[in-house]
């Protein structure tokens, strides 16, 4: 049986046609008749639908031609790079899909390369032949140089139209080699996603590498030594498919019962209690959140239901990490790790969308490792954590990677040398587009990076990323003291040399944000005891309603009333009142810097 | 407060011979054939409410409108029908002030005249739409002295959209030339949907920093001219320059110390017995009710014991003298009183009672908004 099964992915940039592509396999493969066929099936959630992207894998089995393949989903977006280096390890083969007219993109690029790092055999794959705008040739030459293979090897496709779609069927029977596991072996599986069902518990997404997972079986996860049954076992196809056992080479899911989805971490190995298996399936490691932002809820009764929320949240997704924040400013919220920028914007657009919840999340910043003197490295997650004294600092840096047309290379160039960024490399991957590497603190591209970027190449560049590790850097903590008092969420850890320059603009920034009160107020911006930038609001002179006669108090009454109700809307900073809005002052003020 | 009934009248008269841009009150342009009808409507409401008088009322007061361009047959039938009481007072534009109304009103019984005077400037009484020029002020103004009338009230208009400080210096001396007993100076205000902000609106916002000062400026001069800024827009004469008399406006100030008053007319409010009411102001709706015998259509609203006091503490912070927070407790914000306090903005008398500083006063409004629990 094995040597009848083909495991294999499909590598595509957002839009390039993956969900299509699946979609007309499906249906080629009978899994899905026409009629039933819901556009893009393997998209579930609405806001992957929404924004054209796939968080979460899963695997579906269709047969052809006498072959069992498994399709197996990989999210799309550089925050989740190690998902996807879980599920292509899960695969023997990929399809590496670039748009016609579009050609290849950084994040294809980086997860091709993560592709051939797992041994994967790349089928190439140029869809979109179509479209009026189509450079197929062009698109194939760059692709086939991409991962030294010859342009006539390169597939040409149309998802849309279902044009070339069974030679690409046709092609994972043939190019991809099917599993080499053991089927005798002590039973071994790779999770390489989960999902949480409220009935059911931790849904395990795996592939068997080794020997045969029956129903029932008491089972364990090796790296975080998890004990669990095997409730169900199956397959979707697309729909769920219970079977009794997953043997060797399988792509399946395990209903496990377990309660908590961080107990079954995506890379850890499965292996049978009875029988077990004496090394795991190896790459698992913890993945460790990088940005980190404070969130509060704009309504401070709201706080129980943001809990909740966030233990909703968590159960599906165990890269979200979150911890009790009490802010003097916010009052009672979350301080919240996520993976990079994107999972940050998920994770707040579900708390509002599907928790109804009003938030006031505070300007992203990244993992700081700090050593005071005389004390032990420890991590820092909020600014107004970092200590005054400290004897090194170190930051997370990236290498990121760029692809743009090469009149934008100066551009590019520009934005990342102003953000502390390190030139590493340059190739043309045509003669009209060129791959650039930079290292880069991830601090500098958390809060408008690539806004600026797609701004400055006209939307041409395509950008992606890996953590590589921290490094030692010049930064300061800058507080912000507001009528003398500090504002711990306004704290920025910066680099010593733009310090100055930062502060003074965040100091004017909120000058015009915080409306006048009834007496001055001072908004400074200090490191340690030195105040570096001062700004003053200066108080109201006068705020009355002239008249208030017989006919008038009921309106007056309610004139006060909503001037009360308006400032309960403002956090109490010391005697001031500050808007909300001005505690994302900071995410503005980046957005004008060069 | 309210067991003997309301010892405090007010009329409603709307018409008006020119509705000015910036007014916002309930009034009706000329209908002079309709006066006397009028007058009968308000005399019925006044026959049917009669009960809800204290015997003795304390005082009455006629607004507008321009009570005053009231068909002088009509308005002194509707003056000879009222209760006599201390202070009786009718607003007056200075149009319409003759010898002889001085003297009708004089003869009956009315003995405090608040004079529309608003500005002195000629362009600026125009911007307002007022008919009257600087000099017909001042010629209503002695009419009314003629007659008889020691209390007279100036009502003045600042931040009007082009006006100077030195503009605003030269009404206050024009003004104070007079000889006033009495002043209330109001900002103007701009409300939504009047034909005056829709024409000048731009100009007030631009103007509005310039003119933030204003107020301080009209409380100094006044101030220096030993007149009492008694309430947060009104002033009258300290009793040292004033024969002792106290010179605050009685009905006014009934309002501001909570007490009940009655109110007829359309689109007058009354509160009496924690209840406050106000009439359509639907002039047809108002007059066929009466003709039938019926009370005119109301809106009426329940002031429970919480929304009491904010509005004694709303009113009372608007007044010089010392608000007792007895019974109040609930009602203020302890923290912020000694915010306020702490701030320079309010003055507390061994923790039982309150009142705003200069400053405080002038921030009248955020201060009370501070204040209230």
């Amino acid at each position: 049986m094995q040597e009848r099964i083909r495991n294999f992915s499909i590598i595509a940039h957002i839009d390039h046609g993956k969900s299509t592509l699946a979609d007309r396999i499906l249906e080629l493969t009978h899994a899905v008749s026409q009629r039933d066929m819901r556009a893009q099936v393997l998209d579930t959630m609405e806001l992957e639908r929404e924004r054209g992207i796939t968080i979460k894998a899963q695997a579906v089995r269709v047969l052809w031609k006498g072959h069992q393949l498994n399709l197996i989903d990989t999210p799309g977006h550089v925050d989740f790079t190690y998902e996807v280096s879980r599920s292509l390890q899960a695969c023997e083969g990929a399809l590496l899909v670039v748009d016609a007219a579009q050609g290849t993109q950084a994040q294809t690029l980086a997860n091709a390369y993560l592709a051939i790092e797992n041994d994967l055999d790349i089928v190439p794959v140029v869809n979109k032949i179509d479209l009026p705008q189509a450079d197929p040739d062009g698109a194939a030459h760059e692709l086939a140089d991409l991962i030294g293979d010859t342009p006539e090897h390169v597939l040409r496709i149309s998802a849309k139209t279902g044009e070339g779609v069974a030679d690409v069927l046709d092609a994972i029977v043939e190019r991809v080699p099917p599993p080499a596991g053991d089927p005798q072996a002590p039973a071994r599986a790779l999770i390489f996603d989960s999902s949480y069902d409220q009935y059911r518990g931790v849904v395990a997404f795996v592939r068997v590498v080794d020997g045969t997972f029956s129903r029932r079986e008491p089972l364990r996860a090796m790296a975080l030594g998890t004990r669990f049954e095997a409730e169900e076992l199956g397959f979707f196809a697309p729909t769920r498919s219970e079977s009794p056992t997953l043997e060797a080479g399988e792509v399946g899911y395990v209903i496990t019962g377990l309660k908590d989805v961080s107990r079954l971490r995506v890379g850890d190995t499965i292996t049978s209690e009875r029988r077990p298996a004496a090394e795991p399936v190896p790459g698992y490691k913890d993945v460790k959140p990088m940005v980190f932002a404070g969130l509060f809820p704009t309504d401070s009764d709201d706080y129980p239901q943001l809990r909740d929320a966030l233990e909703k949240l968590k159960l599906n997704d165990a890269a979200l990490f979150y911890e009790p924040e009490t802010s003097q400013a916010l009052g009672f919220g979350f301080r919240c790790g996520f993976l990079g920028l994107l999972h940050m914007e998920i994770v707040r657009e579900r708390l509002e969308r599907e928790f109804d919840l009003d938030l006031l999340v505070t300007a992203p910043n990244v993992a700081y490792r700090v050593k005071p003197p005389d004390g032990e490295w420890r991590e820092v997650h909020t600014p107004s954590d970092m200590p005054n004294e400290v004897e090194e600092v170190e930051e997370p840096y990236i290498k990121a990677s760029v692809i743009v047309p090469k009149e934008y290379v100066g551009a590019v160039m520009e934005l990342n040398n102003g953000r502390r960024g390190r030139f590493d490399h340059l190739e043309y991957l045509s003669e009209a587009r060129v791959h650039l590497t930079y290292e880069l603190p991830l601090a500098e591209i958390v809060l408008d990076y690539y806004d600026q970027l797609k701004s400055r190449t006209r939307g041409y560049a395509s950008f992606d990323y890996d953590v590589i590790g921290f490094r030692p850097g010049k930064l300061v903590r800058v507080d912000i003291l507001v009528g003398g008092e500090p504002v711990d969420a306004l704290s920025l850890v910066l680099h010593r040399d733009s310090a100055y320059e930062r502060g003074r603009a965040l100091v004017e920034r909120l000058r015009e944000e915080i409306p006048r009160q009834l007496f001055d107020v001072a908004i400074q911006a200090a490191i340690g005891s030195r105040v570096i930038a001062r700004e003053t609001v200066k108080a109201k002179r006068k705020d009355v309603l002239a008249k208030c006669y017989g006919g008038d108090i009921t309106r007056k009454r309610k004139l006060i009333e909503r001037q009360k109700a308006g400032k309960r809307r403002m956090k109490q900073v010391g005697m001031v009142e500050v808007p909300q809005e001005a505690f994302l002052a900071v995410l503005n003020l980046n957005g004008e810097r060069k | 407060m309210s067991g003997a009934g309301a010892r405090h009248l007010y009329l409603h008269l709307p018409f008006c011979a020119h509705r000015c841009g910036y007014c916002d009150f309930v009034t009706l342009v000329g209908r002079n054939g309709q006066h006397g009808s009028y007058v009968d409507a308000v005399l019925a409401e006044l026959e049917l409410e009669r009960t809800l008088l204290a015997p003795d009322v304390e005082t009455v007061f006629l607004g507008g409108g321009t009570p005053t361009f009231t068909e002088p047959h009509a308005l002194s039938r509707l003056l000879s029908a009222l209760p006599r009481a201390a202070e009786f007072t009718v607003e007056a534009n200075p149009e319409t002030v003759t010898s002889e109304l001085a003297a009708m009103l004089r003869a009956h019984g009315v003995n405090r005249v608040s004079l529309g005077a608003q500005t002195f400037r000629p362009e600026l009484l125009a911007v307002l739409e007022r008919v009257a020029q600087p000099d017909t002020i001042r010629r209503a103004f002695y009419h009314l002295r003629d007659a008889g009338f020691d209390n007279i009230s100036l009502d003045l208009i600042y931040g009007i959209p082009g006006q100077s400080a030195a503009e605003l210096e030269g009404d206050l001396a024009d003004a104070l030339e007079l000889g006033p007993e009495h002043l209330s100076c109001y900002e103007l205000e701009a409300k939504p949907g009047t034909r005056f902000t829709h024409g000048h609106g731009p100009e007030l916002a631009r103007q509005a920093e310039a003119m933030e000062s204003y107020f301080e400026l009209v409380v100094d001069h006044l101030t220096a001219a030993s007149y009492r800024w008694y309430e947060t827009a009104n002033f009258c004469r300290q009793p040292e320059v004033a024969r002792g008399r106290d010179l605050r406006a009685r009905h006014n100030l009934a309002y501001w110390l909570g007490r009940d008053y009655l109110g007829l007319g359309i689109g007058a409010v009354s509160t009496i017995a924690d209840v406050r009411w106000r009439n359509t102001p639907r002039l047809r709706d108002y007059e066929l009710a009466l003709t039938r015998g019926k009370r005119p259509s109301r809106e009426l609203e329940r002031l429970d014991a919480a929304v009491r006091n904010s509005e004694r503490i709303m009113l009372g912070l608007r007044l010089d003298e010392q608000l007792s927070l007895h019974g109040l407790e609930d009602a203020v914000d302890r923290d912020a009183l000694e915010r306020l306090s702490s701030l320079g903005l309010a003055e507390v008398d061994r923790g039982v009672s309150v009142a705003l500083t200069r400053r405080g006063r002038l921030l009248g409004g955020g201060v009370t908004a501070e204040l209230l629990a």
